[in-house]
């Protein structure tokens, strides 16, 4: 018997974690997550930047420093083998003032410090020809150009999805509620699924890490929620810049961005706002919050599109740890691997955090041999909206579903309905939701917000997962679309019984 | 009935609800060689989804459920030898030259480009969603738009909720809150950001009144609650002023298991804009001529892609205009070069249609008003055309026509007719 190795939390942390031991013989590795999808934790709502690492002062964070670096480096082989949906734009840090260019100076010091190639301080001129709708305020600008951004989910998807291909065993909608430790070792989790055997628990709980590590009893500093708040426009909507966008950072966050994502949407975010630590599920938008980033934006691109051109706005939760490091290695107990305190950078770090966590097993007298076959690659779901206009009428002649559209506003077809909701199942998804193919093929997402297919999608759902339509959910149970059949309310009521079970 | 799809055609009409229906069957029954494209599964764009009567009063004479209506027109389309593509979206129209373009579709029987002289967009509407009018709070299961809720009950069976609150009291609004009541749902009201309600009397009392339905004014829902990833709890509303801004410390919540966004729709412009098409801000549609031929030559709009309109009355009349407009493009090799006169909105009117004027025949012109008006005094300043009318209200488009005569007179002075709108 090999060693059990179970992974808490299938945000992008842990799913690098289960990706890197799939690839060891003789480890038994299992990924958990009370959530119904992987990736719909921290890892769901975040700015999506792979940052340079250049941040990060490597005196006072030093694992932020050196595994941010490290995962940007990752981060460009891992896009390719796993076929991640991403950019390499490069980003400009912007100095308004005279005294914000000092602090461009310090941070070109820090990525020196940090390995980080390729920084240069460009002047004025420079910065208004690489973005000519950059505000006329720039006095110079930080250009690291290995800066670049993935689509969060799509890519914790693609890494379960690979980790799945190579032996790993996802567990979804299974809550840890207790770590089981014997004689200083790990035994086993219990869950809300009962208990799961376990030689090596790694902590990748994202905001509930020191939740975790209280339950097995190992000290950990306290995590805090601090709120970001986003606003997206239209496709059509711009002038969009062509690079990530920063301002001058403050010492608790990189400031507010500006910023085409990945699916081509100029996006402006996010603000930083401290919450109680008792609010980790309170991603709900604020006013004053979203207010305060279209201020912040605007003093970067003052071009911003009008309000009516707005098609979403979200928040992420980051998890702040009380001392403003990343906590990753082994503790006090045996077997109970931390790989967490996962604010900023972490998305852009997670590759290399597994690492760490692979070195902490070979710490722990693991033996890890690499295994003779094992699969270093994974392809995406084709999407139509990438393709060119033969090769889409190519695929819609062979495969009459890839004709089928479905979301128009982001032109998904049904093929790719289908296959998402293949590879959810694939990946031990139970409850169907909208916001499991949404993540997967971009539906609903466009600028009619799936008004026009949400339905089509139920649809779809319904007829895959075996289920009647008004049991669809939108994000999981308790989340169902509708209460019943059309007639539910008036059958209950001449019955005088209630409609039906949700 | 088996349509033909592939070959040059002569007119391709994009979108098969009323406006596109109208424009295809007047323009096979002038003679031309039509293919209509639309994405459904059957033809009636939103018409089938309206189960309500009150359509075609004033194009066919009767009044209609919106099923019935489509029924109608997609009979007359059939008779007409219209061919027909369904289930098929077109993402694209290709400029080839100003006579030739390429409607490029996708769809499960057939995909790729088909070559037309001319094209009639009229792809329809979307609806606003809770984002465009400002909801925040938290994202959560049981927000819909009205159109969307419509389909949900009437063409999958799904009941969205239990208790219901509406966003907007437009017709549509206040007929999908009556549709919920109907089916045993509690609608705890209607919530309308401006002093009146936003449709007609008529469904004030037969959607709102005769239902025990509230209808709230001057408020806005400014956040919907809901915990984690459940469904809507509680909708939070704000009172506002006559500026329509939030008055501090008037938040109130109210329970509710639903919120359906009725606010509006905006033309559908992805493929007009992709086009090069001008795009009107006040109609959001594309800024047309008097044969409703856009800035890109060749391609003409109709219906809700055009302008938001209220009656599908209205809709069916610009496919017709439409169809003709094209007609004539494909006679004379395109429209007559001309000094168009411009037509724009004035005080107390928010929007007019076509935006060019030829002076070359007599045209029917709608506006819409910006404010409710009582023995209102319509005047087409440019044109020297006055019209009085009982009331006036943003709710319904006027409707008047402007005769050849009337727009020349406006080429002897600044070229423009400026539509306003006084009380009294
Ligand atoms: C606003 C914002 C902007 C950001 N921008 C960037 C950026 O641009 N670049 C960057 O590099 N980083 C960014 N970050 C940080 C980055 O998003 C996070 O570091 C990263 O996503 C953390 O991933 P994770 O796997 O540790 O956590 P998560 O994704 O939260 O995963 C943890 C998982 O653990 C599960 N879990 C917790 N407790 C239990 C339990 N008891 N039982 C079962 N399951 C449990 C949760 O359900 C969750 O799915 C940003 C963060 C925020 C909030």
């Amino acid at each position: 018997m090999g060693v059990r190795v179970v992974v808490v939390g299938a945000g992008v942390v842990g799913a690098s974690v289960a990706r890197v031991l799939s690839r060891y013989e003789g480890l038994e590795v299992h990924l958990v997550d009370a959530n119904p999808d992987v990736g719909w934790g921290v890892s769901k709502a975040n700015t999506g930047i792979v940052h340079g690492g250049y941040d990060d002062d490597p005196d006072r964070f030093p694992l932020r420093a050196e595994l941010c670096a490290l995962g940007n480096e990752i981060w460009h082989r891992w896009v390719e083998e796993l076929d991640v949906p991403h950019t390499w734009s490069g980003a400009l840090v912007v100095a308004l003032e005279g005294d914000q260019r000092r602090e461009l100076e310090s941070l070109l010091e820090r990525g020196r410090r940090n390995g980080v190639p390729e920084l240069r301080i460009v002047e004025r001129e420079e910065a208004l020809a690489m973005e000519p709708n950059l505000t006329q305020e720039v006095e110079a600008a930080l250009w690291a150009p290995t800066v670049g951004q993935i689509h969060p989910v799509r890519a914790t998807v693609a890494i379960v999805e690979n980790a799945v291909d190579n032996g790993v065993r996802v567990h979804l909608e299974t809550e840890v509620r207790g770590v089981k430790v014997e004689g200083g070792e790990v035994r086993g989790l219990e869950t809300s699924r009962g208990f799961l055997e376990a030689d090596v628990v790694v902590n990748a709980a994202g905001l509930r890490a020191d939740e975790l590590a209280d339950m097995a009893g190992v000290e950990f500093p306290r995590i805090r929620p601090r709120r970001g708040e986003y606003w997206i426009f239209d496709r059509s909507a711009g002038p969009k810049p062509r690079r990530v966008l920063f301002p001058t950072p403050t010492p608790t966050s990189k400031g507010v961005v500006v910023t085409t994502e990945v699916s081509g949407h100029l996006m402006i975010g996010p603000n930083a706002e401290d919450l109680p630590p008792d609010a980790k599920g309170d991603v709900g938008n604020t006013a004053k919050g979203l207010e305060e980033v279209w201020e912040r934006a605007g003093e970067l691109w003052p071009r911003l599109p009008p309000r009516r051109l707005v098609i979403r706005t979200f928040a992420g939760l980051r998890p702040e740890p009380e001392g403003g490091d990343f906590v990753v290695g082994n503790t006090e107990v045996w077997g109970f691997v931390n790989a967490a305190g996962t604010r900023s950078p972490g998305l852009t770090a997670a590759p290399a955090i597994a690492l760490r966590v692979r070195d902490a097993l070979v710490e722990l007298g693991i033996e890890l041999r690499e295994k003779g076959e094992w699969k270093a690659t994974r392809r995406d779901i084709e999407s139509t909206i990438d393709l060119g206009w033969r090769e889409r009428v190519e695929r819609a002649r062979d495969d009459p579903l890839r004709g089928r559209v479905v979301c128009r506003c982001n032109l998904v077809t049904e093929r790719e309905v289908l296959e998402a909701i293949e590879r959810m199942r694939a990946v031990g998804v139970r409850t169907p939701s909208i916001d499991s193919v949404k993540f997967r093929t971009g539906a609903t997402s466009g600028t009619c917000q799936g008004s026009f297919c949400r339905v089509r999608l139920v649809e779809l759902l319904a007829r895959e997962f075996g289920v009647p339509p008004w049991g669809v959910t939108l994000k999981g149970r308790g989340s169902e679309v509708g209460v019943g059949d059309v007639k539910v309310l008036l059958r209950g009521a001449s019955t005088g019984g209630e409609g039906s079970e949700e | 009935m088996r349509s033909r799809v592939e070959g040059r055609r002569d007119v391709v009409v994009v979108g098969g609800g009323p406006a596109g229906m109208a424009a295809a069957a007047r323009a096979a029954e002038m003679g031309l060689d039509v293919l209509l494209v639309d994405e459904g599964r059957r033809l009636g764009g939103i018409l089938p989804q309206c189960i309500h009567p009150g359509f075609g009063v004033h194009y066919l004479g009767e009044e209609l459920t919106g099923p019935e209506f489509a029924q109608r027109l997609a009979s007359r389309v059939e008779d007409a030898g219209v061919d027909l593509l369904l289930d098929a979206h077109v993402p694209e129209v290709r400029w080839i030259s100003h006579a030739e373009k390429g409607v490029r579709v996708l769809s499960p029987g057939f995909s790729g480009e088909v070559r037309t002289g001319a094209v009639i967009y009229a792809a329809g509407a979307r609806e606003r969603h809770r984002f465009e009018i400002g909801i925040l709070g938290d994202r959560v299961a049981g927000v819909y738009t009205a159109g969307e809720a419509q389909t949900m009950m009437d063409v999958y069976g799904i009941l969205p909720g239990r208790r219901v609150l509406v966003v907007g009291s437009g017709d549509v609004g206040m007929i999908v809150a009556r549709r919920f009541a109907l089916e045993g749902a509690e609608v705890v009201g209607v919530v309308e950001i401006m002093p009146y309600p936003g449709g007609l009397t008529r469904n004030v009392v037969q959607c709102l009144e005769d239902f025990d339905i509230p209808l709230l004014l001057s408020h806005r829902v400014v956040a919907v609650r809901g915990r984690g990833r459940g469904r809507v709890e509680r909708a939070v509303l704000v009172r506002v002023d006559e500026g329509l801004r939030d008055v501090p410390g008037t938040e109130t919540e109210v329970e509710c298991d639903t919120v359906v966004v009725s606010a509006g729709l905006v033309p559908r412009m992805e493929v007009l804009r992709e086009l090069g098409a001008l795009i009107d801000q006040a109609t959001g549609g594309p800024m047309v001529n008097d044969r409703l031929e856009t800035t890109v030559p060749g391609v003409f709009a109709a219906g809700n892609a055009l302008v938001i309109n209220d009656l599908v009355d209205h809709a069916a009349e610009q496919g017709e205009q439409a169809a003709e407009g094209a007609a004539e493009f494909l006679r004379r090799g395109g429209i007559p070069a001309t000094d168009w006169v411009k037509l724009r909105p004035g005080e107390g009117v928010k929007l007019t249609v076509p935006q060019l004027l030829s002076g070359e025949r007599d045209v029917w012109v709608y506006l819409r008003v910006a404010r409710p008006v009582r023995n209102a005094r319509l005047s087409l300043r440019g044109a020297g055309k006055e019209v009085r009318l009982p009331v006036v209200r943003p709710a319904e488009m006027v409707r008047v026509k402007l005769m050849a005569g009337e727009v020349r007179r406006a080429k002897v002075g600044g070229r423009e007719v400026v539509a306003e709108v006084y009380g009294g």
